[in-house]
């Protein structure tokens, strides 16, 4: 790893403040940075550490009855006090990577990097969840619908701090994760969630434009909400979905009918 | 260069890190504990496993600047105060759960930070916990079989598959 100046403000000012520097870059958990750095495959002068943050940690409940969680926030963290207030999110943060990872792991890093096949950005679509952006210029607020832009792109500018993430509760919801067992990551997994006003599918490690939603089966379950309405629908283009040795395209688009279908039955 | 101080193992211990110093290598290189193994370096295989303020981290995934004043415990630590084996380790002992010992370290830090959540876990429990652990000589049963006797519990005779 290329060696680089590590900063460690205390609150989100001055972490904004030091992403102004010329080539500077935030560091969150590191479980994503930190082996990309050692490839060689990412490199500042400056990271800026949010580890030491307090404000940006933890969860809360604002007045609309939404769960705001914290930026800096590890999965484990939110595995545990999101038990009870929103089960399908503890469960789903609480079966990424191993605890190790989730131990330094933070939300904010995971839907910064939105990896195509990462957990937390089918959280935040299907939930609908809104995106407490932080820069030079203020917060912004992101909607999901509006900030996960494709494989490793969001609507996040540069020097810019995910500070928060509002999670509106679903009536009903649930992760299933098929899991790839080398990297621990899904191979493909659906978020479902079923509001007053509709169903949100959202679909992560199949499409090679990362996260989606499954606009068929939000419909056909907004409808009839039962595993039987995706059963029913033809599965997306496989010609759209990664392929690799794990899984083909084919393959990948026959496992987000069945990981749809499995969600609905557990939600 | 920057002087970073923690409490390892109970004593309070210095040396300098450069921004880029991973936690393993600040415990290794700059404490002389090598008792925390580096197995990947990819974050993939959890043999650098130690406690940073009560909880199990990669430490090959850390870094030392960023834990100025934490609280750390590595393999070293695990012993009991007389210099004889910790329960746990004494367990992986007794159920012969190593072989070469390469991801030991790292599977006594994980199992008993488990113990301490969850001080009966089931055998399923076990083996979800120990997800990223990876071992390749034991074949797993022999370590699930440590982890189940230093909880106390019966542990069933496991055969080799
Ligand atoms: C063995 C292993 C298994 C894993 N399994 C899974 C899995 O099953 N599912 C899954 O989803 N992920 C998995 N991960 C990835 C893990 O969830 C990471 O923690 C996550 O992707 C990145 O979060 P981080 O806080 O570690 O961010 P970092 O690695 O520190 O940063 C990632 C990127 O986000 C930026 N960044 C970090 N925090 C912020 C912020 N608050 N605002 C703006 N930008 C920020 C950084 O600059 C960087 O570009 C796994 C990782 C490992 C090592
Ligand atoms: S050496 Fe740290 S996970 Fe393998
Ligand atoms: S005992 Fe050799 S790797 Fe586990």
């Amino acid at each position: 790893m290329y060696d680089f100046e590590l900063v460690k403000p205390k609150t989100l000012r001055e972490a904004v403040a030091a992403l102004q520097a010329e080539d500077a870059q935030a560091l969150g958990g590191g479980q994503t940075l930190l082996p990309t750095m050692k490839a060689r495959l990412a490199m500042a002068e400056q990271f800026v550490a949010l580890s030491g943050i307090d404000e940006i940690k933890g969860v809360c409940l604002d007045d609309d009855g939404r769960i705001c969680i914290g930026g800096g926030t590890t999965h484990a963290t939110v595995a545990r006090e999101c038990a009870e207030s929103y089960p399908a999110l503890a469960s789903l943060a609480g079966r990424i990577g191993d605890p190790a990872v989730r131990n330094r792991g933070t939300i904010g890093g995971s839907i910064a990097n939105n990896d195509p096949s990462a957990c937390y950005p089918a959280g935040a679509l299907g939930s609908n969840a809104t995106i407490m952006a932080e820069g030079p210029n203020g917060t912004r607020e992101i909607a999901a619908d509006d900030f996960f832009l494709g494989m490793f792109t969001t609507a996040l500018e540069e020097g810019e701090i995910v500070s928060e993430v509002k999670f509106p509760v679903p009536e009903r919801a649930r992760y299933e994760k098929f899991i790839q067992p080398a990297s621990r990551f899904p191979l493909v997994a659906a978020f479902v969630a079923k509001f007053s006003d509709g169903v949100r599918v959202a679909i992560t490690g199949a499409s090679s434009s990362g996260v989606f939603r499954w606009t068929e089966a939000e419909e056909a379950l907004s409808a009839d909400w039962s595993p039987d309405a995706v059963k029913g629908l033809t599965a997306p283009d496989a010609g759209e979905m990664i392929s690799d040795l794990h899984g083909d395209g084919a393959y990948r688009a026959h496992l987000v009918k069945v990981m749809t279908a499995r969600a609905v039955a557990a939600a | 260069m920057a002087k970073v101080t923690m409490n390892v193992n109970g004593k309070s211990r210095s040396a300098e890190a450069e921004g880029r110093t991973l936690l393993v290598d600040w415990l290794r290189e700059g404490l002389r504990l090598t008792g925390t193994h580096v197995g990947c370096d990819t974050s993939q295989c959890g043999a650098c496993v130690v406690h940073v303020n009560g909880d199990p981290v990669k430490a090959c995934s850390v870094l030392a600047q960023e834990l100025d004043g934490a609280e750390v415990t590595t393999i070293e630590g695990m012993a009991n105060a007389d210099g004889s084996l910790g329960t746990v380790q004494q367990a992986f002992q007794d159920y012969h759960g190593l072989q070469c010992g390469f991801c030991t370290p790292g599977m006594v830090m994980a199992a008993s930070a488990l113990l301490k959540e969850n001080p009966q876990p089931s055998e399923a429990e076990v083996r979800h916990y120990l997800e990223g652990n990876i071992c390749r000589c034991t074949g797993y049963h022999n370590i699930v079989k440590a982890v189940m006797a230093a909880s106390g519990q019966q542990v069933e005779p496991v055969a080799a598959e």
